[in-house]
């Protein structure tokens, strides 16, 4: 497995990584999608979710991800996200807080615009939530 | 000729004067530092924005289904112009050059039978602009950007402006910033929002022939209406900090100025000072002089 992708994970603030890699799990709305080096050229939406690394098959690196996009192509994986956390570093209590805030805030909205950025800070924290389980092992 | 108590006591006043806009222009300088690492680290973000949106756009240029965002409403009667300005003054002519280009748009646009609204962005773009066009501002959004730009901030704006996209409120979009060239020099620009102008498929591009499709997931409608949006933010993110960093540039060479100006006065009053306290010992000796040689 000599061959490499690169793979770029961005955030508005600064560029996170910047690496190759042997694999890369992205999840997107219509599910995880491996990236190996050579895949053929996709634009897709990234959901809240997990982003594994992996390495000698094994997974070297766990990023959690707020929504974003993918770009893919043979050499390249290029990852736009608003927020990015290592897994490590998740504050199980402030996602929990962020959770029921955004059940606040969800029950509070009047218009469907804040209904619907309500509805993505709970799938958002709850996605953060359920990377934080993942903490332990 | 003022006494010499006078003279005294203005020194002392421009002397502490000094005092302070030095100290702005250091604060100044340490900020400016910081605004553009900002804008340093969030280069590859928009990057890599603009060749997505550019890739996608393309696709879309003159498809009758591309949202109103990219093809805009189909009019062009009413402007937006959103008019980044600080909140805090003494920096020069940075708001002011600001305003002129404001205003000559705004001037322009109505001159042309077209309706104008301006968002102003800033506490002082809304006080210099209220006389003029009081009725055009549409809003004000002020207290960016205490320490460093950051993302949901330009969101904030960004959400906004689609709000009032969505309501039809306006038919085109123009962010007017200054751009950072260096502590010296910022480049007022207009840069068109919505509609987006995309990027005309370059020559080379076209030589190689006809690239690879990429898939699209879930597909290109979906994407587009995710990525516009964000692209909105992404942009205005982009001018924001590129806003900041000016900011501090521009206040940074104003201080400077004012720091050299009190200097500059300091001395001449110095001057002044020196004289007159010379003339009236000069005179007190002759008086003394005079009235001994008349005894």
């Amino acid at each position: 497995m000599a061959e490499r992708i690169e793979f770029e994970l961005v955030s508005p603030e600064q560029l996170l990584i910047s690496e190759p890699v042997e694999m890369v799990v992205v999840p997107c709305t219509e599910g995880d999608i491996g990236v190996l080096p050579g895949h053929s050229p996709l634009l897709a939406i990234v959901r809240p979710g997990v982003i594994d690394i992996h390495e000698g098959g094994k997974v070297k690196d766990s990023i959690f991800v707020g929504g974003g996009f993918c770009e893919v192509n043979p050499e390249r994986c290029t990852v736009l996200v608003e927020e990015a956390l290592p897994i490590s570093s998740i504050d199980r209590g402030e996602a929990e807080k962020r959770l029921t805030d955004a059940k606040a805030a969800f029950e509070a909205a009047t218009d469907a615009a804040a209904k619907k950025a309500a509805e993505t800070e709970i799938k958002t924290a709850e996605a953060m939530l359920q990377a934080s389980a993942k903490q332990l092992h | 000729m003022p006494s010499l108590k006078t003279l005294r006591l203005r020194i002392r006043s421009v002397k502490s004067t000094q005092k302070i806009t030095s100290a702005m222009k250091m604060v100044a300088a340490a900020k400016l530092r910081r605004a553009q690492e900002a804008a340093e680290a969030a280069r590859p973000y928009t990057e890599r924005m603009d060749r997505m949106v550019g890739s996608l756009a393309k696709s879309f240029a003159d498809a009758a289904g591309a949202p109103p965002m990219l093809r805009g409403t189909g009019s062009d009667q009413t402007h937006l112009i959103v008019a980044y300005t600080t909140d805090r003054g003494l920096c020069g002519a940075f708001n002011s050059s600001i305003v002129r280009q404001v205003r000559t748009m705004a001037h322009a646009l109505r001159r042309d039978g077209k309706t104008v609204k301006i968002l102003c962005v800033g506490r002082k773009g809304n006080e210099l602009l209220r006389r003029d066009f009081g009725n055009a501002i549409v809003g004000a959004i002020t207290g960016l950007g205490r320490k460093v730009m950051v993302y949901s901030e330009a969101q904030a704006v960004a959400a906004k402006i689609s709000e009032m996209f969505a309501a039809e409120e306006f038919d085109v979009c123009t962010v007017v910033y200054n751009r950072f060239k260096s502590a010296m020099t910022q480049i007022v620009t207009a840069q068109q929002l919505i509609p987006l102008p995309v990027p005309k498929a370059d020559e080379a591009a076209a030589a190689k022939g006809p690239q690879a499709v990429p898939i699209f997931e879930p597909d290109e409608d979906d994407i587009l209406a995710e990525l516009l949006p964000r692209n909105l933010a992404v942009q205005l993110f982009r001018a924001l900090l590129e806003h900041a960093a000016s900011e501090h540039g521009a206040r940074m060479s104003a201080m400077d100025s004012a720091t050299r100006n009190a200097g500059d006065m300091i001395d001449r009053l110095t001057l002044i000072l020196n004289r007159s306290r010379q003339a009236s010992i000069t005179k007190e000796l002759i008086e003394i002089i005079s009235g001994a040689e008349a005894v």
